[in-house]
Parts: structure tokens; sequence; C-alpha cells
């Protein structure tokens, strides 16, 4: 009669599979992972029922946009090419103040009717200049 | 004179440290993830130059608007007068609320005027117009 020999039994759990494991995890989230960052300009709201804050008069440049995409600079009608150069002079002339911030502050005022769309050109070349005041007056009615 | 005996370097790389490395790889998307939540309307939006990246998407709220004036937040449609409410309740629960305006090129300025209305109502002011690079 013959013996089987008892077999030996491995009692290590194989370790060698756990990179593939971690390799399927880690491509199923490479894979599902969308890095779509958000982009837009920033803008501050000012709170409701604020303090009106008394600036003068000088300090202020006013753009106006109409329905038709029109836009007057200081009541003269200016191309929207060209705001981004005049705005720039206009706030070199006005001066910075001590902390080295401009001490202009441009106005855009809308009508009810502008695109969305003119609003944001007018704003972005605003904000290319340099202005970091901008007051964003409510459409008239 | 004795020669010191020349030092045999090991040739192959070290393979036990590999799921290490993996693991860390993983965690780190593990966690940068973030799942998109809302789909929102189709909307085409304005192209500036001056657009930035929007840092801590966490704060994020967007509120959708289309050519045809619809307002959508959290993928429900709300009319104008609901989105203070709405957002209200959003910035009692996150201080830093940060409200991204999804707004299509065609939409009106009385429009974007009345939401920024309701928003100053329900204090989100920190407001981010959504633009594409030009």
């Amino acid at each position: 009669m013959l013996l089987n020999k008892r077999k030996k039994k491995q009692t290590e759990i194989t370790s060698s599979s756990m990179a593939d494991i971690a390799f399927l995890l880690l491509i199923f989230f490479l894979v599902t992972t969308t890095i779509d960052m958000d982009k837009g300009i920033d803008l501050t709201l000012p709170e409701k029922g604020g303090e009106e804050v008394k600036i003068k008069k000088g300090n202020i440049a006013s753009l106006l946009v109409n329905a038709a995409g029109q836009v007057l600079l200081d009541d003269e009608p200016i191309d929207l090419s060209q705001i981004q150069n005049v705005i720039k002079d206009k706030l070199d002339e006005k001066g910075y103040d001590t902390e080295g911030k401009p001490l202009l502050i441009v106005s855009i005022k809308t009508a009810r009717d502008t695109d969305y769309d003119t609003y944001i050109q007018v704003l972005d070349h605003v904000k290319i200049a340099g202005v970091t005041k901008i007051s964003i007056a409510e459409p008239e009615q | 004179m004795t020669f010191t005996k020349k030092q045999r370097a090991s040739e192959t790389i070290p393979t036990s440290s590999m799921p290490d490395i993996i693991f860390m790889l993983l965690i780190f998307f593990m966690v940068t993830t973030v799942f998109k939540e809302f789909r929102g309307l189709p909307i085409l939006t304005p192209s500036a130059r001056s657009t930035e990246k929007v840092e801590a998407k966490r704060n994020i709220t967007y509120v959708w608007t289309d050519k045809n004036n619809r307002i959508s937040i959290d993928d429900k449609i709300v009319p104008v007068n609901m989105v203070s409410g709405l957002i209200g309740e959003k910035y009692a629960a996150n201080r830093r609320l940060i409200i991204s305006l999804k707004i299509d090129k065609e939409v009106k300025m009385g429009m974007v005027s009345d939401i920024q209305e309701q928003l100053r109502e329900a204090y989100a002011l920190r407001i981010n117009y959504s633009t594409r690079f030009k």
C-alpha cells in the first residue's frame, strides 16, 4: 500500500497580481477623470443696501452701451477695439494710489436690450486695460 | 598591496515597490476626481481675452441661462424670482460660495441684471461670468 505524500499547502497570498489590480483601478480613474477647469471673468457684486460711496466725478469714466452694441465713452462714440487704448491712457492720466492701484473707476451701463455678448466684450477690454475698480450700473428701463 | 573588491551593482530594477507607487497614483486620482453632477442647458458662452481659471471648484454653483431666458439651477428650471431663495440656501450652507453664471451670448442684459439683483439679495456676491478663451 502506497501512502500518498501529503501535499504542502501554500499559505501565502499571491501578491504578484496586486500591481495588476491597482493598475486596473488607476486606469479606470484616469479615464473617468475629466479635468475641465471652470474659467471666466471674476466679479464681486456690491452689497445690497450698502452705503453709497462718493467719488470725485473726475475719476469716473462712464461707458454706455446701447441695444445696437454701440458704445459711448464719456458721451463720445467709440469703437469697441479702441476702448482698451483710451482707457489705458485715462488710467495713466489719473494716476495711482499709494498701493499702486489705479484711481480711475470705470462705470459700465447697458440698456436692457443689449446683448450679453457685447457687455462681456466691453468688460473684457476694460479688464485688459488694467482697471481694477469696475462699477456695473443697472440697465436703463 | 591589496586590491579592494569591486562591488557588484545589482542590475535589476526592484519591482517590489511597484504596487505602492501605483496605489499612490490611484489614491491621488481618486481624491481629485470630481464627478459631474449637472449637465445644465445647451448654451454658447461668449469668449474673452481676460478669461481666468476659477479655483476652489467645490464652492461653485452654476446658474445656467439659455437664449430662451430659461434659468436652470441644479438641473431644475426655475423662474427668476426663485433664484434668490435657492441661492440663499446654498449661501447659508457655504459662505465661500462662488456663482458661475453660464449665460448664452444672445441673452439680453435685462435678464442678466435681474439675476444679479437676485444674487445680491441672497448675499452671493462672488460671481464669475463663464467665458471661453479668445
